[in-house]
């Protein structure tokens, strides 16, 4: 039997965010523009697996997935648990530019999903002069809570159990099994109040309908891609904001869900290719 | 259909063994027509239906019935196919102690998608 490693390389970075030391795992595989990809809400790197491993990605581009403080490999800073992590959107911006700095990245391509997507808006309105492009993945600009976010965090329901049974039906009918429950495993993993804590931003904090109409796609592209099935932030969602931006490229890809990029890496590559390709020029 | 939930489920013994721990009676509602439906250690013991002149439930799933049958088609469309998408749009009412459907939310999922035809899962 001979084992196969995969080009990808994990490491962690100690940097200073937002005042206070943090040990940051960071993976990345390829060479050329850099393409900073970000995890949605209570998940981590590893949603991005797939473009790390597809040739046709890494060759051009060097992909970067860091999982966020608190988030898969990377530790919540010191004083922790005696803290309520919630996200906000001013915490979150600081964090990715902070990070772009101390990797060196210069104008990245950024592609983020969910929470990812949401603060993408927020990135091509109010930094778009640090990006090449900005491809936001199931971005919508606000979605209201429909559940009691409590249940995610309390002693006596099971927070991976729950967090990932919650987001199930966000996966695709398609997704290859192994695919959809790879991706709900990095839930069922999630540290107590973490996917809580994200949802924060994704459901109060980070509402940008006010505004995202200002986004100005001359001065960085913006492309959305979002799947059918997606019922946390709908085609109809990501459409409404795709029509109040002039110059958004918006894509539904039919049969995916709210994880494209990890519960159906396949067909979600089918729609990201041509995107890169165009960003490339 | 809603009384072969019982075998359906009973016949699965990933799904019984996820919900060892899981034993209460819910309501389920279909449009106008009721049914409690009463589970011991991730076995359904019973289906029965209404109407009942004082049903005791841990919590209640009350949806129309057009909302139902869209659920339980072979490949449920957008919006339609998991309970939290139906709960989302606000077609779907979840009363009552939801701890209990909280806590064990994927025997939940399960339990009721094996009322679709083809057996897709949740």
């Amino acid at each position: 039997m001979t084992a196969r490693f995969e080009p990808i390389i994990g490491r962690y970075m100690h940097l200073d965010l937002l005042g206070r030391p943090h040990r940051l795992y960071v993976e990345e595989a390829g060479e050329g523009t850099p393409l900073l990809c970000l995890h949605t809400a209570g998940a981590d790197g590893r949603q991005y697996r797939a473009l790390m491993n597809d040739p046709r990605v890494t060759a051009r581009h060097r992909v970067i997935a860091f999982d966020m403080p608190w988030h898969g490999k990377s530790s919540p800073p010191a004083g922790w648990h005696d803290e309520e992590y919630q996200l906000t959107s001013a915490h979150y911006t600081e964090m990715i530019l902070t990070v772009m700095s101390a990797l060196g990245l210069d104008k990245p391509i950024l592609i983020g999903c969910s929470i990812g997507g949401r603060i993408a808006l927020h990135l091509a309105l109010e930094h778009p002069e640090r990006f090449r492009a900005i491809i936001g993945l199931q971005a919508g600009a606000h979605v209201d809570p429909y559940y009691d976010l409590n249940f995610l965090h309390r002693p006596d329901v099971h927070g991976g159990e729950v967090a990932a049974a919650i987001v199930s039906g966000l996966v695709g009918p398609e997704a290859p099994e192994a695919e959809r429950w790879e991706t709900l495993w990095h839930y069922m993993q999630g540290g107590p109040g973490v996917f809580k804590g994200d949802l924060y931003f994704y459901k109060i904090d980070g509402d940008i309908r006010a505004r995202v109409a200002e986004i100005d796609t001359s001065r960085c592209p913006l492309f959305l891609l979002s799947g059918e099935y997606d019922y946390s932030c709908t085609p109809e969602e990501t459409g409404a904001v795709a029509r109040s931006i002039p110059g958004c490229e918006v894509t539904i890809m039919n049969g995916l869900g709210h994880f494209p990029m990890s519960e159906n890496p396949d067909i979600f590559l089918g729609h990201l290719l041509p995107v890169l390709e165009k960003i490339s020029g | 259909m809603i009384e072969t939930l019982k075998a359906r489920v009973n016949d699965d013994p990933a799904l019984i063994r996820r919900g060892r721990f899981l034993t209460t009676t819910f309501l389920l509602e279909v449009g106008a027509t009721s049914w409690l439906i009463a589970i011991y250690e991730g076995r359904i013991l019973s289906v029965t239906r209404g109407p009942f002149v004082m049903p005791s439930s841990s919590f209640a799933l009350r949806a129309p019935e057009a909302e139902w049958e869209k659920f339980w088609s072979k490949r449920p469309p957008p919006g339609s196919n998991d309970l939290m998408a139906l709960i989302k749009r606000r077609v779907l009412r979840a009363e009552g102690d939801l701890k209990i459907f909280m806590a064990h939310l994927r025997y939940f999922k399960e339990a009721l998608a094996k009322l679709r035809p083809a057996g897709v899962a949740a």
